[in-house]
């Protein structure tokens, strides 16, 4: 498309917009009548596998845990595993919005409406695991420092306790950013929908908004301010999780290279999924004008940067294992990668590792569809690597009479893939009722209006 | 049901009479049950409600499980835990009885009619826990799973609650009537047709009985019948000294033994003193550590503690036994042992150089000839009067119980019997196939059951009477000294059990006499003048005085053996061996949930018995474990999965009998598979020449631990470069006290990041000694019924869920066919610095001011990290919930000291705080210091061989702190720097230097 990227990068919108046709375009999905019959499908879908994680985690509450595969030794599975995954997943939307702003990356503006979205729906999905999976979670509150009878305070030598601090604030700062950023739009819309109900409740969120230059000033500092708290928690949350398992002894879990290495996969694991998303979207909703190949190419190369920091991170741990001397680490690679889970361990190797060296290649970077599938299995590859880091390193630890097997039930998988569901559906319904490019981001962005892409 | 009709069909005319009758009251009485307002209640409100947990196994179990509790109370109606009159609030407190303070009665268990002494934990009234009886020959003061799980026996929901004919609910009195018409038709000629089957007797009360039913009926016979009997024992001894004689051994002074198939630390109405006295005999500091040979076909406890153990098929020990008999200058034709040679010449070497206080041991499971042969060669060292005594048997009416029982089926096939009365025992499982005693059953015109649960016996029979338990009436058992205890009831039947001695009383035209007077009548006039006192001092000390049998000199007639010189044999092919399962025994435990899910000792199997094969077998047949096998011997076969264990002979297949019943309660039925169909009566221990075909069928089988990793010697060879369990011969050690320490790594103690916890009082600490541990399980129930913890069923213990707070971690050492294996008990190490506290986020498991690490389950969500972070693993998780709630007999059970854990919860050994607690609220209230010794927790008490030793560590002179001063004690893990307060006792060996490789 662009043909001499040599010269002048390419665009970030293509050319032939003004204001009026990029508010029409993007206002009129969520206005307009007509509404795909595709979307009806997908929500159909979703929303089914939605309600098939309601029920099993009804069952799992009546029942217990017991009906998941955990066991003793190993005491954590599929719920922590598809935690780690979401939060991970998570982080590209932060990075987007927060860290891609202040480094005044003008081409993210079309992706990252979504992609906080993405943020905000994978940390809820998140969330429900933590509560979920404790063996008695209408007690897991006690996990909140609050005054009580008790005289109780949580345990804060405990990573979980961090966790609770650092989950519950990516939460709200995702929340608060998410919002901020539509207050504009949403005014828009609320001016631009003809009908009554639309206009009450897009006024409602869009808090009086009238675009003064006030308003423009106070938005544009509570804005930054807000991807500045958010930066650091591109971070932090992720080393916190990566706490949960590199403050315990276990061969496997006890490394100094989870903090960094998890945070780079956090946001490996992102940006696939925020490739995942935006490809058929962009198709079905034909907005390649606004998310354009130079959007899918810099994403391939981030994605390439960060697999490469994750491949760095397993080959320190094989390292580290042999170079240590320690019997427990070089026995729990050995048994990682010859064990009862080799092919876990293989597979995620292939799809971490291997995969993403395609990206090194410029026809690869072009091919939409290419990229669609590597996306794809990068997002298994990040589930395996979770799920061997989780399961292999419990299953045989130090003592061989403790030893173990695990695989999850069907109740672990209907929860799983039911936070699919419910992920998808609030997808589906965040397209269909909110405007998922920011409308007055993308209009600084037409040539010729502001050059500098500044606010 | 239909087989119940066509038992019924042969007896005939005497049934119309009484039948409408007893029809109508039945109904009648199932209305008014029907009718109960709880009932009504029951199925109103709680059908709907449950109704949905029909969706979930989990729920319908439960849901099960409650419904039937609640058939079974509501047919015992008022339960008579109390006796009715005195169900009113104490307005004047009973003596002793303090609310919240235990009692403690002694009593005895009876065990295939042989005596185990114990002390019962009693709660208001409810017996919770079992502890052995200091004072007691067999005990000691320590116990074995058996007696541990007997508790749980005693409160079986599943027992039987009603006396029933041919099926249906009948009373008592229609019982009498009955068996009063038989009776009179059985006096008109002498009893020629009444029988009495039993299990060995060994009560003097009620041989007593029995002799007065003989004389009353003189055609009629009494036969006995134990499916794991000791006619081998008493035959053996008749060959060479013309009398059965019992043979005691004092494995206390024995120096060299040799065990042939022996398993005498675990099997026999002894071994809880024989481990005593072999651990005692083993211990270092007492100068000479013993030595223990042992020949065997399939590992077996006492095998496993060794020093040389030597694998060889059954039919071949009796080889061995001639070689090593030739060997010390005594005739009687000996075939070599190739591949054994060695090792009968190092132990004869060792046997000659220790006349006197050696000792040679045959198992219940060799033929007579071996026996003989170890009495011969025990006369030929000076054994007898040191290491052997002999007294007379144990049994009141010593018998070859397979000739008895053939004699028994024999008559009723031929008609003659018109009267059985079977007490206790359950024949139509376990008779030897050959005697196909269920068919001749029903020949006989009127057949008695008396049993603690309907089974498949009772099935088969008219009248089936509940039984009671031992610990519901009186009576009087022998130990395997001839010590007499009185078994002295804690609790009045609970499901309206009816004891042998009421049922012979009935048989004698006494039907009123109770147990407690046929016992007392009988021992007050043994006691004579002064029986009162006696008798208050006897049920007080559970044990009556002076009632040892003294021993006997009995002549040896070595030229028995010459005669029996040429009877050697060796059938080729393959051999299976029969023996007793290590936790349900025969099967009359079947139906008892802890000894269950209680791991086998050297397979770890639950739930389950399985063949058992070598590995070379294995290799050869190309089987794995849980391929179904057929094993057939000539026209009779059984299926049976198949389990591959190191140490088993080569051409050795092992079965477990007691599994796979048919009829006798939830627990049991449908459990493993039943290897009696196989067994027939010649060939009571092993039969050669048997064929194994594969079916292509698989089972699955629910192992503890290291389900597929034997094969492969993986989870062994890390155990070993992790130094798990250290041993070291004891001559290395005495020349190099460091070798234990110098195996691991230690870590210095300042190297954490958080200040060092302050002890200014108690330190509670444990040490096991591995040296002493045989793996036999008792502490692991003992923990069980002590901290009420649950059973979870088979397929939770397969997914790695069992809840016990005790492990015993099995490793195998050196090569896969001739391995040594070790057992190491493993708990809550208890660790100074815990992985387990820093993780949980709510501080519901810390670190006592005693360095307990204690567990608040109340605080407990559940989140599991302290599990994860253990690096022992010997948390345990309420996946689901586990505990039964509902069922009122289970609730009785309970150990009212320690909450019951719900669902979602961690919990771990706590190292019995309730014990401690017990002890500091005595000592604070006589105001003194809690004295070493004072507290000991359930897993301490119950250890036959004294292996764990519990104490305060701050103490210097404690005998934990003196242990934790030896040179063999180190922490496991140590590198981890957990600091464990839990600690062990390398194992010592003591290898003949000149068997070199071991």
């Amino acid at each position: 498309m662009a043909s001499r990227p040599e010269l002048e990068k390419p665009p970030v919108i293509e050319p032939g917009h003004t204001y009026a046709t990029v508010t029409d375009k993007i206002s009129s999905i969520v206005l307009g009548r007509h509404t795909p019959i595709s979307w009806f499908i997908g929500f159909a879908i979703s929303f089914t596998l939605f309600m098939v994680m309601m029920y099993a985690i009804t069952y799992t509450l009546v029942v217990g845990t017991g009906v998941w595969g955990i066991n003793i030794p190993v005491g954590w599975g599929f719920a922590i595993i598809n935690f780690v995954w979401w939060i991970g997943i998570g982080h590209a939307g932060t990075l987007i919005s927060a860290i891609l702003l202040l480094l005044r990356q003008d081409w993210r503006t079309s992706i990252n409406r979504f992609a906080e979205a993405m943020t905000l729906f994978a940390v809820a999905c998140a969330g429900i695991f933590p509560l979920l999976h404790t063996g008695r979670p209408w007690l897991a509150y006690w996990l909140l420092p609050y005054p009580n009878t008790m005289g109780m305070w949580p345990q804060f030598r405990s990573p979980l306790v961090w966790d609770v601090f650092a989950v519950s604030t990516y939460g709200t700062v995702s929340l608060l950013f998410w919002y901020v950023g539509l207050i504009p739009d949403l005014a828009t819309l609320r001016d631009r929908s003809k009908r009554k109900a639309a206009q009450i409740i897009y006024g409602i969120g869009a808090m009086g908004w009238r675009g003064s230059a006030i308003h423009w000033h106070r938005y544009e500092t509570a804005y930054l301010l807000l991807a500045g708290l958010a930066t650091p928690l591109v971070v932090s949350v992720h080393t916190v999780v990566s706490f949960d398992f590199a403050v315990s002894l276990i061969p496997g879990w006890h490394t100094t290279i989870f903090p960094p290495y998890f945070v780079a996969g956090a946001i490996y694991s992102g940006f696939a999924m925020v490739m995942t998303l935006a490809i058929p979207i962009r198709k079905i909703y034909g907005l390649e004008d606004f998310i354009t190949m130079r959007h899918l190419r810099n994403m391939a190369k981030i994605i390439l940067a960060t697999g490469l920091i994750v491949a760095y991170g397993y080959t320190m741990e094989t390292f580290m294992a042999w170079y240590s001397g320690s019997l427990f680490e070089s026995f729990m690679l050995e048994n990682r990668m010859t064990g009862p889970y080799w092919m876990m361990y293989w597979a995620l190797i292939v799809c971490n590792v291997i995969t993403p060296q395609f990206l090194w290649f410029r026809r690869v970077r072009n091919s939409v569809v290419t990229l669609f599938v590597i996306s794809l299995i990068v997002n298994v590859g990040m589930w395996l690597e979770r799920y061997v880091i989780v399961v292999t390193s419990l299953h045989r630890d130090f003592l061989p009479s403790s030893w173990g097997m695990y695989a999850g039930t069907f109740w672990d998988w209907a929860i799983y893939v039911g936070t699919l569901g419910m992920f998808l559906s609030l997808l589906f319904l965040f397209v269909r009722v909110l405007p998922m490019i920011s409308i007055f981001e993308m209009r600084t962005l037409i040539p010729g209006e502001k050059k500098d892409g500044g606010h | 049901m239909s087989s119940l009709r066509d038992a019924r069909k042969p007896k005939g005319p005497d049934a119309p009479p009484a039948k409408d009758l007893r029809g109508a009251r039945y109904w009648r009485s199932l209305e008014e049950w029907a009718d109960t307002p709880e009932f009504r209640r029951f199925v109103e409100r709680e059908f709907p409600e449950n109704a949905s947990q029909w969706a979930d196994p989990v729920g319908r179990r439960r849901f099960l499980k409650l419904m039937g509790a609640s058939l079974a109370m509501a047919g015992v109606g008022a339960c008579t835990v109390q006796p009715p009159e005195r169900i009113i609030p104490y307005v004047k407190q009973p003596e002793e009885i303090v609310p919240g303070k235990p009692l403690y009665y002694a009593t005895a268990m009876p065990q295939w009619g042989i005596g185990q002494g114990l002390l019962v934990e009693s709660h208001m009234g409810r017996p919770t826990k079992i502890e052995g009886n200091p004072d007691h020959p067999a005990s000691l003061g320590a116990s074995n799973h058996f007696s541990q799980a007997s508790i749980l026996g005693l409160y079986d929901p599943d027992r039987s609650d009603v006396i029933r004919r041919a099926g249906r609910i009948d009373t008592w009195d229609n019982f009498l009537a009955e068996l009063a018409s038989a009776l009179e038709v059985e006096a008109g000629r002498g009893g020629r047709g009444l029988r009495l089957l039993t299990g060995t007797i060994t009560s003097p009360s009620l041989a007593a009985q029995i002799e007065e039913l003989l004389t009353l009926y003189p055609g009629s016979k009494h036969h006995q019948w134990e499916p794991l009997n000791r006619d081998n024992v008493l035959e053996g001894a008749k060959l060479v000294f013309g009398r059965p004689v019992e043979t005691r051994y004092r494995f206390d002074r024995a120096k060299v033994i040799v065990s042939l198939d022996s398993d005498f630390l675990a099997w026999g109405p002894a071994s809880v003193r024989h481990a005593r006295d072999f651990a005692g005999a083993r211990r270092s500091e007492d100068g000479e550590m013993s030595r223990l040979y042992v020949v065997e076909p399939t590992p077996s406890l006492t095998g496993g503690v060794a020093d040389h153990r030597l694998a060889l098929e059954s039919h071949r020990v009796e080889a061995v036994a001639r070689r090593l008999a030739a060997n010390l200058g005594i005739e009687g034709g000996a075939a070599s042992v190739e591949s054994a040679e060695q090792w009968i010449a190092g132990a004869v070497a060792d046997l000659q150089r220790h006349r006197g206080d050696s000792l040679v041991v045959a198992g219940d499971g060799q033929p007579p000839i071996v026996h003989a042969l170890a009495h011969a060669i025990n006369h030929r060292l000076g054994n007898v009067g040191s290491t052997v005594e002999y007294t007379r048997p144990l049994g009141a009416r010593p018998v070859n119980q397979t000739e008895s029982l053939g004699s028994l089926v024999d008559d009723m096939r031929s008609g003659g019997v018109d009267l059985l009365v079977i007490l206790d025992g359950n024949p139509v499982y376990d008779a030897p196939v050959d005697f196909d005693f269920a068919a001749a059953l029903q020949s006989v015109k009127l057949r008695i059951h008396l049993s603690q649960s309907e089974d498949e016996t009772s099935q088969g029979c008219h009248w089936h009477i509940p039984g009671a338990h031992f610990l519901e009436s009186w009576g009087d058992v022998r130990a395997f000294d001839g010590t007499v205890s009185i078994i002295q009831p804690l609790i009045r039947p609970l499901y309206g059990g009816r004891s042998s001695h009421e049922l012979l009383g009935a048989l004698l035209g006494r039907p009123g006499l109770t147990a407690e007077q046929a016992v007392r009548d009988h021992w007050a006039a043994q006691m004579g003048p002064d029986s009162e006192k006696q008798w208050r001092k006897s049920v007080h000390d559970g044990v009556v005085a002076g009632t040892a049998f003294p021993p006997l000199t009995p002549q040896l007639d070595e030229a028995a053996l010459r005669a029996e010189a040429g009877s050697t044999t060796s059938p080729s092919g393959m051999e299976v061996l029969f023996r007793g399962d290590p936790c349900v025994a025969d099967g009359r435990y079947a139906n008892n949930g802890w000894l269950q899910e209680l791991p086998k000792p050297l397979t770890k199997l639950t739930w389950d018995n399985a063949a058992l094969i070598s590995p070379a077998m294995a290799r050869e047949l190309s089987l794995e474990n849980g391929d179904v096998v057929r094993l057939s011997h000539g026209e009779r076969g059984v299926e049976a999965p198949i389990w591959v264990l190191p140490g088993q002979a080569a051409r050795s297949v092992t079965v477990h009998l007691g599994s796979g019943h048919r009829r006798a309660g939830r627990v049991a039925e449908g459990v493993g598979f039943d290897a009696y169909p196989l067994r027939e009566s010649d060939k009571l221990w092993n039969a050669a020449g048997i064929q194994i075909e594969k079916t292509g069928q698989r089972r699955f089988l629910a192992c503890t631990q290291n389900h597929h990793l034997i094969e492969t010697g993986l989870a062994s060879q890390q155990a070993h470069d992790r130094h798990l369990v250290r041993e070291t011969e004891i001559e290395e050690y005495r020349s190099n006290p460091e070798v234990i320490h110098e195996m691991g790594h230690e870590f210095p103690e300042e190297m954490t990041l958080y200040p060092p916890h302050e002890y200014p009082g108690h330190a509670w600490g444990m040490v096991i000694d591995l040296g002493a541990c045989t793996g036999c399980n008792a502490c692991v129930v003992a923990c069980q019924s002590e901290n009420n913890i649950p059973v979870v069923g088979k397929q939770m213990v397969e997914m790695g869920r069992e809840m016990h707070w005790i492990r015993i971690d099995r490793y195998f050492e050196g090569d896969l066919d001739d391995p040594r294996y070790v057992h190491q008990p493993m708990i809550c190490q208890h660790c100074e610095n815990a992985p387990c506290e820093v993780v949980c986020p709510v501080a519901a498991t810390s670190h006592s001011a005693e360095g307990l690490n204690e567990m608040t389950y109340n605080r407990c969500v559940g989140t599991r990290y302290c599990s994860n972070n253990c690096p022992y693993k010997v948390r345990r998780f309420n996946f689901l919930l586990y505990q039964d709630w509902d069922t009122p007999s289970l609730k009785l059970m309970r150990n009212p000291d320690v909450t019951v854990r719900s669902r979602g919860v961690m919990e771990k050994c706590t190292f019995c705080v309730q014990r401690i607690n017990a002890a500091r609220i005595v000592a604070r209230n006589e105001d003194r210091k809690i004295e070493d010794g004072e507290i000991v927790t359930a897993c301490e008490a119950a250890c036959p061989s004294q292996a764990i030793t519990f104490g305060d560590i701050n103490d210097s002179a404690s005998r934990v702190a003196r242990l934790k001063a030896d040179k063999l004690n180190y922490g496991i893990l140590n590198e981890l720097n957990t600091r464990p307060r839990t600690t062990y006792l390398a194992r010592l060996k003591n290898s003949n230097p000149e068997l070199a490789d071991g």
